[in-house]
């Protein structure tokens, strides 16, 4: 490697003697520019001049208005010049002038000669600095010159063309879309560039027309396209069409992937990569298309550019969210990425690592992290640890090596997000592993020691409170949490105030120290810390004694409020003092914005501190809350299961309505989720009209009307259903929503008194045997087991007949049983004839469900199962086999 | 998505961060206080790392960026986070190199600055309001010196006329390839 020429600080003034530009000045250069209007040009001279200007432009000088005008009148006097150096200097100033002069419009005509220049340069350049500067009359003009030009000979001409065309179907579409017959002809050519510029410009003129790209780009593929850069283009538009074609045609072989699987053995990288990553992102790759693509990539991984090295393991760390077993084979290439001197690629190929890796390389992994935490930024630092964390779910047997990796990293330095990350992961591994409860608590404990963070230490030890006193020795957390009323400041001191308390309520023989502890706050210097610690003394009673805490106290302590916070300060705000005090039972209970919100992140689970117990409700809570809160549903029971969002409608039509399932012991509910996208309309009295008549075990017993739906401000409306106790009934249902609409002034945003009666169709939803089956983890599938009582067991086999593959069999068994996969037996390595996959999950009833799967392949692609069940009732055991017989 | 690809901004910075050259293309950048502090903190993340035998590449405030460095000029080239990294570092590639032959080997600050008018007309020959107009080093290199073909060379003539023998050179060679 050349060395650097470092120049040392003493040299610096030698440094800024060499720059032709020291000490240069604008007002100076501005004088300087009257050689322009010289009678005898000396184009040397006006070329140096333009090049200051220039060189002040780049570094940021701006020229006022006049400034920029004058400059301006002037350059346009140097066309006189036949000089061609001058002539390409002038080009680039008129170009850099024109946002910020008045009448460039003046040029035009100089312009349009040179653009019927016999020289190439000049018409070139005319093209692309006249497209700049026009307007739509004057492009009517010149449009007769530019369809030429864009057939042109020349191909730097050609392109000029084309690139300004480009530009100009952004102001003015409907001229540049009648060039379309020279575009069409100038994607034949035999220059590269052309046909790339070509190429853009047809497929931005044509976008709309799904038919005509289509017909472009099967008539391109079958070879004639020549660039890389085209190329890649046409890979892109192969992929759209690809993509859209997907709905009309589910079976059989994919359209194009043999051309896209053709590029992987182009001559260029730069194609080679592009089709690599169009495959890895075509919707529902299965493993047989993604092969080859996996394997362009891992040769990539070993390339010595750098470049090459980044694109590769981005592009295998997004197919490892989706498809982790395809990247398995990558494995050894990106362990020797980890060192590479690269941190992107570094961290790119650790976390690919994490998500790929089996539970045996896991402790291997763990040490050549640490070794290289250290030298990374923070933004990566996350990256990693929200790795870490769900590599701990997907194996929680290895939870106490993980546990100590976040542990150490949370004691190192590293700002607030960086630590938050690691807080939440602590937090979620302690609520999802219950063996790491107790060490992960203390490690929280440890870090608010010593923790900078008010937001942190009050989170922890709010966490602490709720998770604290049901751990087997509760009393080891309180000299952690009595640390912080002698060491915080307030905030922190009134959250530990209030964690102690919990432990009294809960923990009866620790209340008497509980209660000397809360005795000595009564003379903090802060009046919130003295309040809390006066009020819970109060609520605890029993003087400090051994007593039993009221349940009312530990409502009062542990019950969330089952108001919405917004409405509650809405209300508070409204309430004027006077001598009827604030009733807080005026305050209304319905969520208005909350399914919003659910439907952003659909399916993801709630994370970090907000999803500890007591603090946000967590998806099931808020739903349990709010069905409770409805009269008509009050008496159903305990919530069992409610499942995610499902659609009933497509994307981007007038009314979006999505369903949630509510199953309880005898009872279905179902939550219709409803956003109306037309603001000139106001929906009133909206319901559901459900027909249940393929599903005989159901019976409608209750409905609750939505009243009023405004634009875009989403509302919810239920229909229950009775059905036979403890029995997962299953059944189709088609929906249908009826509203009256009301035509709204969108200027003053009021509706019209008079509605009309309306309906508008759903799709149709079903309840599967799933939907009874709560997917509920074990850290130990072989103890979990083993303790099942065998007896309970039943096994049968079962011919599944020929599957795309082995790992689409697993997928399908998986999802119609709705259980959770244990110990990353989900993953079918690539290949292999058999695999075997265990699952968990809580049947209907709180019935405790084991199952092992064992899959085989029987011929070429016949897959056989045999299934194991075991249950804590046979009988459910015997409705597991029901389900995959009847399914 | 679906869009042809295309370059937010080329980059040549001098050894302290400072400016010799840059032209934005994406109006991501508003003003010039946002330029210059992009280009610094672009350039404090980047200095230490060691792209002088191969194009390096970071990600950096949802963009792509691919750099090289000679002697004491960096050079950059940005694109959008999901651009194909190879387009970007051919685009860089031709870049450097077409300055490279341009100055005729003697690629440093000073050169850059005594020719900077060829550097600019470089810049204006590779992209054309963010669309690529052309990657071949030998090419760009050509149309830049061809245009300065009859002036008297500007600022440092001996420069010019062998930055010219070497473009002529390379643009022979290649098309006898």
């Amino acid at each position: 490697m050349a060395q650097p020429l470092v120049k040392k600080d003493d040299d610096r003034d030698d440094e800024a003697d060499y720059s032709p530009f020291l000490g240069i000045e604008k007002g100076a250069v501005l004088q300087e520019a009257r050689v322009f209007n010289d009678p005898q040009l000396d184009p040397r001279r006006c070329s140096q001049v333009i090049t200051k200007l220039l060189y002040l432009l780049n570094q940021g000088e701006t020229f006022t208005k006049v400034e920029a005008t004058e400059v301006f009148f002037a350059v346009t006097k140097l066309f006189q010049s036949k000089d061609i150096g001058l002539r390409r200097m002038v080009y680039v100033m008129i170009k850099e002038l024109s946002p910020s002069a008045d009448e460039v419009i003046i040029v035009t005509s100089s312009l349009m000669k040179d653009m019927t220049s016999k020289t190439d340069m000049y018409r070139a350049n005319a093209i692309r600095v006249l497209c700049r500067i026009t307007d739509g009359t004057l492009l009517t003009q010149i449009e007769r010159y530019l369809k030429q030009a864009i057939v042109d000979k020349n191909p730097v001409v050609a392109s000029a063309a084309l690139v300004s065309g480009i530009h100009l179907l952004q102001t003015n579409p409907e001229i540049v879309k009648r060039w379309s017959n020279e575009v069409q002809e100038a994607v034949q050519s035999r220059a590269a560039l052309v046909q790339f510029h070509a190429l853009a410009l047809l497929h931005q003129i044509r976008q709309n027309d799904r038919l005509a790209v289509n017909k472009l780009v099967s008539s391109l593929t079958k070879g004639s396209v020549r660039s890389p850069l085209a190329q890649c283009l046409l890979i892109r538009y192969t992929s759209q069409v690809i993509r859209e074609s997907a709905n009309n045609n589910q079976a059989g072989d994919r359209p194009f992937y043999d051309f896209l699987e053709g590029c992987l053995r182009h001559k260029a990288e730069m194609v080679i990569f592009e089709a690599a990553r169009a495959i890895t992102e075509l919707n529902g790759v299965t493993s047989r298309e993604l092969t080859p693509a996996i394997t362009v990539l891992q040769l990539f991984l070993s390339s010595s550019k750098p470049v090459l090295r980044f694109a590769a393991v981005r592009t295998l760390n997004k197919v490892a969210m989706t498809h982790p077993v395809a990247v398995t084979n990558c494995n050894i290439d990106m362990e020797s990425l980890i060192s590479d001197q690269n941190r992107s690629i570094a961290t790119l190929a650790i976390t690919t690592l994490l998500k790929t890796g089996n539970e045996s390389s896991v402790d291997r992994l763990m040490k050549q992290i640490t070794n290289f935490m250290s030298d990374i930024a923070d933004e990566f630092k996350i990256v990693v640890v929200e790795a870490i964390r769900s590599l701990c779910l997907k194996f929680p047997l290895k939870h106490r090596s993980l546990m100590n990796f976040l542990s150490n990293i949370l004691r190192e330095e590293g700002g607030f997000e960086y630590k938050k990350a690691i807080v939440d992961s602590i937090v979620i591994l302690i609520r999802d592993i219950p063996e790491a409860k107790e060490s992960g608590l203390l490690h929280l404990c440890e870090f608010i020691e010593d923790c900078e963070f008010t937001y942190l230490s009050t989170q922890i030890l709010h966490f602490l409170g709720i998770e604290g006193p049901k751990t087997s020795d509760p009393s080891k957390y309180i000299r952690y949490i009595y640390n912080r009323v002698h060491l915080e400041n307030a905030t922190v001191r009134a959250g530990a105030v209030s964690t102690l308390a919990k432990f009294g309520a809960m923990v009866d023989t620790l209340k008497p120290r509980v209660f000397v502890l809360l005795r000595r706050c009564l003379f903090d210097n802060d009046d919130e810390v003295r309040d809390r610690a006066t009020l819970y003394i109060n609520t605890l009673g029993g003087d400090g004694a051994v007593v039993e805490t009221g349940e009312d106290v530990k409502e009062f302590l542990f019950g969330s409020l089952d108001i919405p916070l917004v409405n509650l300060e809405n209300s508070l705000k409204n309430y004027e003092p006077s001598e009827e005090s604030f009733d807080i039972n005026s305050v209304p209970k319905e969520v208005k914005t909350q399914p919003l919100a659910e439907k952003k992140a659909p399916g993801k689970k709630p994370t970090g501190l907000g999803a500890s117990p007591a603090g946000p409700p967590s998806t099931v809570d808020a739903y349990e809350k709010l069905l409770s809160s409805i009269p008509e549903f009050a008496n159903f029971g305990k919530l069992f299961k409610s499942s995610a969002p499902v659609e009933l409608t497509e994307a981007e039509t007038e009314y979006a309505v999505n369903v949630v399932k509510h199953i309880f012991d005898g009872h279905v509910v179902f939550q219709y989720n409803c956003t109306n996208t037309i603001p000139e309309q106001l929906l009133e009295n909206v319901t559901v009209i459900v027909d249940a008549s393929e599903a005989e075990e159901f019976a409608e017993v209750a409905s609750k009307p939505l009243r009023s739906l405004p634009y875009d401000s989403p509302g919810q409306t239920f229909v229950a259903f009775e059905k036979p106790e403890g029995v997962p009934a299953v059944g189709k249902f088609s929906n249908m929503l009826r509203f009256i609409v009301k035509e709204v002034d969108p200027s003053t945003g009021e509706a019209e008194d008079d509605g009309v009666e309306d309906e508008y169709q759903l799709e149709e939803l079903e309840v599967v045997a799933a939907d009874y089956m709560l997917k509920v983890g074990v850290s130990n599938f072989r103890n979990a087991w083993e303790t099942m009582d065998a007896d309970c067991e039943r096994v049968d086999e079962y011919g599944l007949g020929p599957r795309e593959s082995l790992a689409e069999a697993v997928n399908a068994v998986i999802n119609l049983l709705g259980m959770q996969p244990c110990e990353g037996t989900e993953v079918v390595p690539n290949n292999s004839r058999s695999h075997t996959c265990l699952l968990s999950g809580v049947y209907i009833g709180n019935v405790k469900v084991l199952v092992r799967l064992q899959f085989g392949l029987d011929g070429p692609k016949d897959v056989a199962m045999k299934l194991a069940v075991r249950s804590e009732d046979e009988a459910v055991s015997d409705a597991i086999h029901e389900i995959v017989a009847s399914g | 998505m679906e869009s042809c690809p295309s370059i937010k901004n080329i980059l040549l910075l001098d050894s302290e961060g400072n400016r010799v050259a840059v032209k934005y293309y994406s109006d991501e950048w508003p003003n010039n206080s946002v330029k210059e502090a992009f280009e610094k903190s672009l350039f404090s993340k980047t200095q230490k790392t060691n792209a002088r035998t191969e194009a390096e590449i970071a990600m950096f405030e949802s963009h792509i960026i691919v750099y090289k460095f000679v002697q004491d000029l960096h050079f950059f080239v940005t694109g959008a986070e999901n651009e194909n990294e190879l387009i970007l570092v051919t685009v860089l590639q031709g870049f450097f190199d077409a300055v490279g032959l341009l100055l005729r080997g003697t690629v440093d600050k000073k050169e850059a600055l005594e020719n900077l008018d060829l550097i600019l007309l470089c810049l204006d020959e590779i992209v054309d309001g963010g669309i690529i107009l052309e990657t071949d080093a030998n090419v760009i290199a050509g149309k830049v010196a061809s245009h300065s073909i009859d002036a008297a060379a500007p600022l440092s003539e001996q420069t010019i006329s062998q930055a010219l023998a070497t473009a002529r050179e390379h643009l022979a060679r290649s098309l006898l390839k």
